[in-house]
């Protein structure tokens, strides 16, 4: 039983953490790194 | 057959994260729309062939940028992924996971990995992906993403080898940074032809999260301890040197299904499952 609860809580986190970051405008910062290079994730920056 | 099936969809999943093969050729960096999404699995949204963002690169990015704090969006996705899959993302749709595999296969003599450095990718994730980004800034006050920058070896062979290659202009900025990052990147290819997922299992905090949720997911392993014969067969054949049978909720389990596959008496099931109580009986 236990573990269905804990299995909604993480399924209603999910989507709240989704939800949240959508509006507050994260996948536009997220676009933005991931359309040019990232010289820090290369090693270059 | 199973073990075929997980090959094509490890080959399929590698292929769908990084459709974008063209742009290896000029160094070219994809802008589409599907950036806007994040991968499963590792997988440097730097690499000129990567068609979705990277998970820990975007909580990282957003994490780092001033007035944010911690990467909700991406953070939902590997929540989401973990609750549904568990590691089995890592074991059938991450590209480094899967490159790994593909390096352990080189014929060298085989070690079994000291089982506390298992706990470094804990100490990894929230080291380096949750508390740095937030407390170290560079000199324009923008938050460093830790991981990414000092750590991560998929940047380095998916991002900075086809750059460096196709792109003359950044061969002149390379320095000690990209030094330490090669020199990770070449423990953890030296690390992976000796020790089975050498990288996964002792520093991927991808693999740290999926782990935990491994306990949960509704994708699990399951014994059923009427037909199991306590051969050992099953914990023999683990790369991840788990025992199914006495740990089938393990955070080092990728789900492979070697162990089902070498079952002589079928008593491993791995599938979607709401229902804990044939597992939790089995256990007791
Ligand atoms: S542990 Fe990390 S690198 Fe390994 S398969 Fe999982 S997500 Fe990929
Ligand atoms: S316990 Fe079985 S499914 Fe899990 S990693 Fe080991 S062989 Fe693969």
């Amino acid at each position: 039983m236990s573990r269905k609860i804990f299995q909604a809580v993480v399924i209603l986190t999910a989507g709240g953490f989704i939800f949240h970051g959508v509006t507050r405008g994260e996948v536009a910062i997220i676009f933005q790194k991931a359309a040019r290079i990232c010289m820090e994730c290369i090693g270059l920056g | 057959m199973k073990i075929f099936r997980r090959r094509l969809i490890q080959l399929a999943a590698f292929g769908f994260t990084n459709a974008q093969v063209l742009n290896l050729a000029s160094g070219k960096i994809y802008k589409g729309e599907l950036k806007n999404f994040c991968a499963p699995g590792l997988n440097c949204y730097s690499c000129p062939a990567a068609s979705f963002s990277c998970p820990i690169g975007a909580m990282q990015a957003v994490a780092a940028t001033s007035g944010f704090n911690f990467g909700f969006y991406a953070a939902g996705i590997i929540l989401a992924f973990g609750i549904l899959f568990g590691r089995a993302v890592c074991g059938f749709l991450c590209p480094f996971g899967f490159f790994q595999e593909l390096l352990h296969k080189i014929p060298t003599p085989k070690k079994i990995l000291w089982r506390p450095l298992m706990y470094a990718k804990y100490f990894v994730l929230a080291v380096f992906v949750l508390i740095l980004p937030l407390t170290l800034t560079n000199y324009a006050g923008v938050g460093l993403p830790a991981f990414c920058q000092y750590i991560c070896p998929a940047g380095t062979l998916e991002g900075s080898l086809p750059l460096l290659a196709t792109r003359p202009e950044l061969r002149q900025v390379v320095g000690s940074l990209f030094a330490w990052k090669f020199f990770i990147l070449v423990v953890v290819i030296f690390g992976s032809v000796i020790f089975y997922r050498f990288f996964c299992r002792v520093l991927c905090p991808l693999g740290a999260i999926y782990g935990l949720l491994n306990r949960i997911s509704f994708y699990r392993l399951t014994v059923d301890e009427n037909l199991c014969i306590n051969c050992g067969r099953c914990k023999k054949i683990c790369g991840m040197n788990v025992d199914p049978v006495r740990q089938n909720d393990s955070a080092e389990c990728i789900r492979c299904g070697e162990c089902a596959a070498a079952c002589p008496k079928k008593a491993i099931a791995i599938n979607f499952s709401t229902s804990l109580e044939k597992r939790d009986d089995c256990l007791e």
